[in-house]
């Protein structure tokens, strides 16, 4: 009981993890930055969705997608603003850039959208749910995982079986070549922060219900996923979304058996033990670079 | 804004020295009756996640200074001036807007917020530095059985340990529970009932305690949390945290399809609570140490009006949130002024003796207080003084 009840609490914020870990990915397969808003671009989905639906009384699913198309803009703005100006003049100063730019729009949603924490109404998806052996499981938490994981499956089959997919990553490997061959370097990089930012909205809808909404709900997300990327191999997608899970089974198992005070320093410790183990990540493989 | 201009049309017609007289006068009488205002300082959360508290704090000392004044405020004409600063529910903050009214307003007094590791962090200092401070709200029973000798800590609120035999008592007694389940926030406040509640059980041989659990205030799922206290054989939960994890412990239970009952401390009234956990929120009975419904006493009923009067979003006791905030800060508010009066100064020593040792009864809101502090009891409420309650839609309902 113990067990399974943390296995399934796991899977479901693990998703969560993977979700925004694979943001991490897409933006590093496409043009080896990564951005490091992607926490607030998640509260930043929550926030807009909840003030559509909410504020507004806008229809939930009109709602969802103009929060969604919101992040992805505001991923696209991240790499104008502070990824691209640094990249082009060899400096990888877009590293502090992304993290600024992310406690900018925090406080930006602060001062507009108030200090106060708010809550998501309940809806079929939170009020509904199937008992699994003795188990209460919501709609929402077998959903997250399966989006989850159809969106892992979906990048990974557009990089390796798509044109335009092949076209991305071949703009990490040589940027010169690609634009020789006709890709579009800028546009296909900013088009990954925005499909980065479009993930972490969506994990940032999907956990809203379960969690409150504030200015600094994705802070912690987004660190932890960061750990979850590194962990699972950046380079790889499936690794990615399976290190959520692990981590967040973990940390699950973990807060049952000894409770969460040892959460953190046991989760990021083993973080730490896996990466001495196998420093390119649970999933990942050695860069090879030719010289 | 018509009005005024057209007052500024005739003002401006009249001859010159009519204008310069009338002048003159009120300076005169400025001079003549307004000696220095006595300032009252006010740490607490004004925003975040606990603003409720803060604002309803300030609305029972608004009320309760806007009576003193009134009536010609303290020692012979003295108004009373409340000077208030945000600590965000953070110790650090906290402290700094402290010292900030201590030595550049030099405020009489300082009155608390909800959090009790702020006023933890407070106490060493007004304890050093002479000041006093009231608690209206936090609850952490070190706050005024803090060691210091002599005190200037005072408080009108509850304390955690007499709240703590209250909690276990009633979820005896309501629900028949025999083995209590806690989930505790992992801070000072947390710890100072974890301290509480065990020895309560010691002393409660109808109810023992079947585990414990301390959670982080980002803590989303709190689902493996309560399986160990289910699995343990927790047959009730008490629960001790601020409104917004207080409702991702419910939402959790919501999801598990447990339906233990809850028994809160008081610390989920400061928020948006309903909002926060959804369609469980009223599951959780929590204690209070007033509340507006039912029949009211006179002070009630004045001050109830006096909030409607002032607030006129206020149509009832419905609508407004966080009422034990209003209330114990209106009471304490008071006997502070009495205090001060007793005392014939604002000199923190003479006005700790006062309050020590106060002749004069007082007819408060919560209770009619006869000697409520004493030298070696510095806390004005007692068990006996807790109600239980809980909540019904936005409105929060008693239920003993």
């Amino acid at each position: 009981m113990l067990v399974s009840s943390a296995l399934i609490s796991g899977l479901g914020l693990g998703s969560m993890y993977g979700l925004l870990a694979l943001g991490f990915h897409i933006t590093h397969a496409v043009s080896n930055t990564v951005n490091f808003a992607q926490g607030s671009a998640m509260m930043l989905g929550a926030v807009l969705c909840f003030t559509f639906w909410v504020t507004f009384h806008w229809p939930l699913t009109l709602a969802v997608i103009a929060a969604l198309g919101l992040c992805a803009v505001w991923g696209a703005i991240v790499e104008r603003i502070a990824v691209r100006p640094f990249v082009q003049r060899g400096s990888n100063a877009w590293l502090m850039a992304t993290v600024a730019l992310g406690i900018v729009l925090e406080n930006v949603v602060l001062f507009t959208f108030g200090k106060d924490p708010r809550g998501m109404p309940a809806g079929v998806l939170t009020t509904n749910s199937v008992v699994v052996a003795g188990i209460r499981i919501q709609l929402l938490q077998l959903l997250i995982p399966i989006v989850g994981l159809l969106l892992a499956a979906a990048i990974q089959i557009f990089f390796r079986r798509f044109h335009y997919g092949k076209a991305l990553l071949a703009v990490v490997q040589n940027k010169d070549a690609a634009r020789l061959m006709g890709i579009d370097v800028e546009r296909v990089v900013m088009a990954s922060f925005a499909l980065s930012g479009l993930l972490a909205g969506i994990a940032g809808i999907m956990v809203a219900p379960l969690f409150t909404i504030s200015s600094t709900m994705g802070t912690l997300f987004g660190i932890k996923a960061f750990a979850v990327a590194i962990l699972g191999g950046i380079g790889n997608a499936w690794g990615v979304v399976l290190a959520g899970l692990i981590y967040g089974i973990a940390e699950a198992l973990i807060i049952a058996l000894a409770g969460s005070t040892y959460s953190q320093i046991a989760t990021f410790a083993l973080v730490i033990l896996a990466l001495a183990i196998r420093p390119t990540g649970l999933f990942g493989h050695a860069e090879v670079k030719k010289v | 804004m018509w009005k005024r201009c057209s007052m500024l049309r005739d003002l401006r017609g009249a001859p010159l020295w009519i204008l310069a007289t009338a002048v003159l006068l009120s300076l005169a009488a400025a001079t003549a009756f307004a000696a220095d205002p006595v300032k009252i300082g006010h740490v607490a959360a004004l925003s975040g996640a606990s603003a409720q508290s803060g604002e309803a704090i300030t609305r029972g000392l608004a009320l309760a200074i806007d009576e003193i004044n009134d009536k010609g405020g303290v020692l012979g004409g003295r108004k009373l001036e409340l000077i208030q600063r945000d600590d965000e529910s953070n110790p650090p903050k906290g402290l700094i807007a402290a010292r900030e009214l201590i030595f550049q307003e030099k405020v009489a007094a300082i009155f608390g917020g909800i959090d009790t590791p702020v006023s933890l962090a407070i106490v060493p200092l007004v304890n050093k530095e002479k000041t006093l401070f009231m608690g209206v709200w936090a609850a952490g029973t070190g706050i005024t059985r803090n060691g210091a000798n002599p005190n200037y800590v005072f408080r009108v609120s509850a304390v955690d340990d007499d709240v703590d035999i209250k909690l276990l008592k009633y979820a005896n007694e309501k629900f028949k529970a025999k083995k209590a389940g806690l989930m505790l926030i992992n801070n000072p406040w947390g710890q100072s009932n974890e301290k509480g509640l065990i020895a309560a059980a010691k002393d409660n041989s109808a109810i023992a305690i079947a585990g414990v659990s301390k959670f982080e205030n980002n803590d989303v799922d709190m689902v493996p949390h309560l399986t160990r206290l289910k699995e343990a054989g927790a047959d009730a939960i008490i629960l001790v945290v601020n409104a917004p994890p207080g409702a991702q412990m419910m939402k959790s239970r919501e999801r598990m399809g447990w339906t233990v009952p809850v028994v809160s401390h008081w610390g989920i009234s400061g928020g948006r609570f309903p909002e926060l956990a959804g369609p469980t929120a009223g599951d959780a009975h929590f204690v209070q140490t007033y509340s507006f419904f039912g029949k009211l006493s006179p002070a009630g009923e004045r001050v109830l009006a006096a909030l409607k009067k002032k607030y006129p979003q206020i149509k009832g006791p419905e609508d407004i949130f966080s009422p034990v905030g209003t209330a114990n800060a209106y009471d304490a508010m008071h006997l502070l002024a009495m205090a001060i009066e007793q005392a014939g100064s604002t000199d923190a020593n003479a006005v700790r003796s006062a309050l020590e040792n106060l002749k004069a009864t007082y007819q408060g809101l919560i209770k009619t207080y006869n000697l409520p502090f004493t030298p070696e009891n510095h806390d004005a409420l007692g068990p006996n003084d807790y109600i239980m309650v809980r909540y019904e839609g936005d409105k929060v309902v008693p239920v003993e």
